[in-house]
């Protein structure tokens, strides 16, 4: 018999997998966790939290997420990304925390799983229509006992069906009952361990008083299982299966400082490009293959464009909308050439190469109020954010600046939103800044604000929310661009504390240049100090902030630069890495 | 872990362990335990010695002699020569303090997976919802962890968690402070700040009995101020609600020794004190009850 690590083999039956609930699965002593989410995708995943172990069976199906009872992760639908880390509310979970996934199959009311590339699910052809689905037994014996045995069981005739005349067949991992009827029999044995197996059957020709049929083969099943147990027991036993724990990734083995994004990329197919506003263009972005990893609230995709250029676009994908990503893209009047591609040449089919998801602007779930500020195009990491909420139910205030009606985006998004959103129309900057002042009066502990749009909106909320007494900590914000004037002239050494490598960075370049010319793998995104990826942490000297990241707290506090616009004070920088 | 000639792992046979409180027995009834998978009986006896012994229940004389002592109320028994002294609780014998053992309960699971339970805040608000934590406050900020293998202590101080119910008599949540110490590989004590008392802080230590590998009975001793205000029943049902919480939990935790092996699991910053943890089971070549790491 082939390696049975090999093949698809049934763990469950469809029925088990109810709305909501985690159906607890187990394959030659390999725990499995499967889930249906509400888009009836079926998840078969290692049965632990990668944290601590505990088992995420008796975890929490939201519909969209799962999420484990110990400490709160949240583990995507389809990808088993972790979406999010309770104990770290500011922080975006490194993308390699993703669950182990085995492949997936629901055929003939039955979810099948193989524990390593299963190959081709040779059944579909074999199996024709019209099938029952049995009740599963579970046995305490060995599957290949299980299998010899229903090779050679009588199973007696009933007032209409004439069973016994059935020839059996044995087949890799199953018996198959053929006769000259319309009727017949595949018993299909699931082996949970060594000793331990399970029964998952198929009868045919069933379809009147099928009740008395299903009585009458679980008699001869249930029959049949007191024989193979009694037969087991007289047998040596073999021991159980030593269970296999997935190791996690080596850079999460050590604790992380803050989560850093890989550098590889995806390519995607442009699945529909309609237009949302003026000048505002919705795209969706489907995988060639596969399933896409999934972004959080707040991340940003780099955009590959077939002119060379690349650009930075937010997501507006919540929890669970796992399969494509969906942007929205403003025709700059100024356009260097992205967007006016995006918009102009880019069409549906076309193939665009896209960077996993990065979150620099993370979406904390611990406040008490949360405030959402969007100008413009800026709405895009705020619909994910507002989703976000919605589907753990907690609380926010949206508040939407367009100049008119035709200017909003994601029309359809928005209004399937719960929280209280407010669209302002048309509001001259004084009018803004008033309706900044009326958002922010009343700061009180654990309230957040997070503020997305052009650049001047961008800074009259932030003295606004600064002005009311919000704390730098609780203004979030993510700017489209760093319109400052970058200086480079000045020239300085860097000390590389973690490979004790010193390097020199002069006039007209850049930190993460001098990096990446010296083969030091260090993510990037926008390469203009907005978006946070090259972000790195300083250890010793002062930095010269050019960028429009950091808050001025953390610019002050000196502990991190963003390596792709900012440079040294000192002569000397010594870098975290 | 038994090595090829069937002994325990020497750094928990030479170390002493508790068997059961005080408070649980009836002077000359004799009681059946089980350490480090050895079966053993005790009786307390008239002068409130513990008397312990192995192998059959008869007597005390017949079998093999136990080394034991009271202590903290409870007692304490060594199977092989003990390496060190019972760690240090100064509380216990702080006068205006409440002594008492909470509560005995078997668990299925390492006792290091129970002392990694002990140590850990941020499962307060999704396992002890609205009692020792609720969402949304689910943030463990940065603490502080010493860890001095030489003094056998790991010390995590300045933690801080957002608790709803900080006593009976609150309904406002305040931000509890906690600090811990693990003198012991199957012991900790943690030291939480009291609403009622600015200065002085509750002291809650966990004995975690190795049964075996796989089972534990942990035994939670409380030396908290006095207020004189609370049942010792209702102190009690606190605890018992708390460790009812995290029974099914670690129950379910898999694999139930703890892993060493730094890939085995995912640590993050509000896991500090258990890296330090791990990592000092590591450093003493601790074999019982943990999945040594494999060589790199």
């Amino acid at each position: 018999m082939s390696d049975p690590h090999l093949q698809w083999h049934p763990i469950a039956s469809s029925s088990d997998l109810i709305p909501r609930h985690v159906f607890h699965a187990q394959l030659l002593g390999q725990e499995m966790a499967v889930w249906r989410a509400d888009d009836e995708y079926v998840n078969v995943w290692e049965n632990r939290c990668l944290h601590r172990g505990v088992r995420l069976s008796i975890g929490i199906n939201d519909g969209v997420e799962l999420k484990c009872q110990y400490h709160g992760w949240r583990y995507s639908n389809r990808s088993a990304n972790c979406t999010y880390i309770p104990a770290h509310p500011a922080d975006a979970p490194a993308r390699t925390v993703c669950n182990r996934r085995f492949p997936v199959k629901e055929q003939f009311g039955l979810i099948w799983t193989a524990l390593e590339d299963g190959g081709p699910f040779d059944w579909s052809e074999r199996v024709l229509q019209g099938f029952e689905t049995l009740r599963p037994l579970p046995i305490n014996a060995p599957a290949d006992m299980i299998i010899s045995a229903l090779g050679v069981a009588d199973i007696p005739d009933s007032a209409e069906i004439s069973w016994s005349q059935l020839q059996a067949e044995v087949k890799t991992g199953a018996v198959v009952l053929k006769g000259s009827g319309q009727f017949g029999l595949i018993f299909f044995v699931q082996p949970v361990d060594t000793a331990r197996s399970v029964i998952r059957g198929l009868a045919k020709g069933i379809g009147e008083n099928t009740t008395r049929h299903l009585r009458h083969l679980n008699t001869v099943l249930t029959n049949l299982r007191s024989q193979i147990e009694t037969d087991a027991a007289s047998k040596p036993a073999e021991a159980p299966i030593e269970p296999t724990y997935t190791r996690v990734d080596a850079e999460l083995a050590t604790m992380p400082d803050r989560g850093k994004a890989a550098a590889d990329g995806t390519r995607v197919r442009v699945l529909s490009k309609t237009p949302t506003a003026t000048d505002i263009m919705r795209f969706e972005l489907a995988a060639l293959e596969g399933d896409l990893p999934t972004g959080q609230a707040g991340a940003h995709i780099d955009v590959h464009l077939p002119n060379g250029l690349t650009r930075q676009y937010s997501l507006t994908n919540g929890p669970g909308e796992t399969s494509n990503y969906v942007i929205g893209v403003k025709r700059e009047l100024e356009s260097k050439g992205g967007s006016e591609c995006l918009h102009d040449v880019v069409r549906e089919g076309d193939v665009l190469s896209v960077s996993v998801p990065r979150n620099n602007y993370p979406l904390r779930r611990d406040a008490i109020r949360s405030v959402f500020v969007a100008g413009g195009i800026g709405i895009t990491p705020l619909i994910a954010m507002a989703k976000t909420l919605d589907a753990q139910r907690l609380d926010y205030e949206l508040h939407y600046f367009v100049r008119a009606d035709d200017h909003i985006a994601f029309r359809d998004q928005i209004d399937m939103l719960t929280g209280r959103v407010v669209i302002h129309t048309g509001l001259s900057p004084d009018d803004t800044s008033a309706a900044f002042e009326k958002i922010y009066a009343g700061f009180e502990a654990a309230n957040h604000t997070y503020i997305c749009g052009p650049g001047p909106m961008l800074d009259a909320a932030r003295s606004a929310a600064s002005r009311a007494g919000w704390p730098d900590d609780a203004v979030h914000f993510e700017y489209f661009k760093n319109t400052t004037d970058i200086d480079d002239s000045s020239s300085f050494e860097i000390a590389l504390a973690r490979s004790g490598q010193t390097l020199t960075v002069n006039a007209g370049e850049t930190i993460l240049q001098v990096l990446q010319s010296n083969k030091i793998a260090i993510a990037s995104s926008c390469c203009q100090g907005a978006c946070g990826t090259c972000k790195v942490a300083v250890i010793e000297g002062e930095v010269d902030h050019q960028d429009v990241h950091l808050t001025e707290a953390e610019k002050q506090s000196n502990a991190y630069v963003m390596t792709c616009v900012s440079r040294a004070k000192s002569g000397r920088l010594v870098l975290d890495i | 872990m038994l090595d090829e000639n069937g002994a325990v792992d020497p750094i928990v046979y030479d170390l002493w362990h508790v068997i059961s409180a005080i408070d649980d027995l009836v002077p000359g009834k004799v009681e059946q335990t089980r350490l480090l998978g050895e079966t053993l009986h005790f009786v307390l006896d008239g002068t409130g010695d513990a008397q312990v012994w192995s192998g059959s229940a008869d007597s005390a004389a017949k079998a093999q002699k136990v080394q034991a002592q009271i202590k903290y109320g409870y007692i304490w028994a060594v199977l092989g020569t003990p390496s060190r002294d019972i760690f240090d609780i100064p509380e216990f014998a702080e006068p205006g303090r409440r002594n008492m053992n909470a509560l005995s309960v078997g668990v299925h699971t390492s006792a290091p997976r129970v002392v990694e339970n002990f140590l850990d805040m941020a499962h307060f608000p999704f396992v002890h919802t609205d009692i020792l934590g609720e969402e949304p406050h689910t943030e463990v900020v940065e603490y502080n962890v010493s860890y001095r293998p030489e003094d056998w202590e790991i010390l995590a101080n300045d933690c801080k968690f957002y608790q709803p119910k900080a006593s009976a008599a609150s309904n406002e949540g305040v931000v509890a402070d906690y600090a811990y110490r693990v003198p012991h590989p199957f012991c900790a004590v943690l030291y939480k700040s009291s609403p009622d008392d600015a200065v002085r802080l509750d002291a809650i230590a966990v004995f975690a009995q190795p049964l075996d590998e796989e089972h534990v009975k942990a035994h939670l001793m409380l030396s908290v101020i006095d207020h004189h205000t609370e049942l010792d029943k209702h102190i009690r049902l606190f605890q018992q609600t708390i460790l009812g919480q995290d029974k099914p939990i670690l129950e379910n935790q898999m694999p139930r020794k703890l892993p060493l092996d730094p890939r085995a699991e995912t640590p993050i910053r509000a896991d500090k004190v258990s890296i330090a943890y791990r990592r000092w089971l590591r450093d003493l070549d601790l074999q019982y009850g943990v999945l040594p790491a494999t060589a790199q």
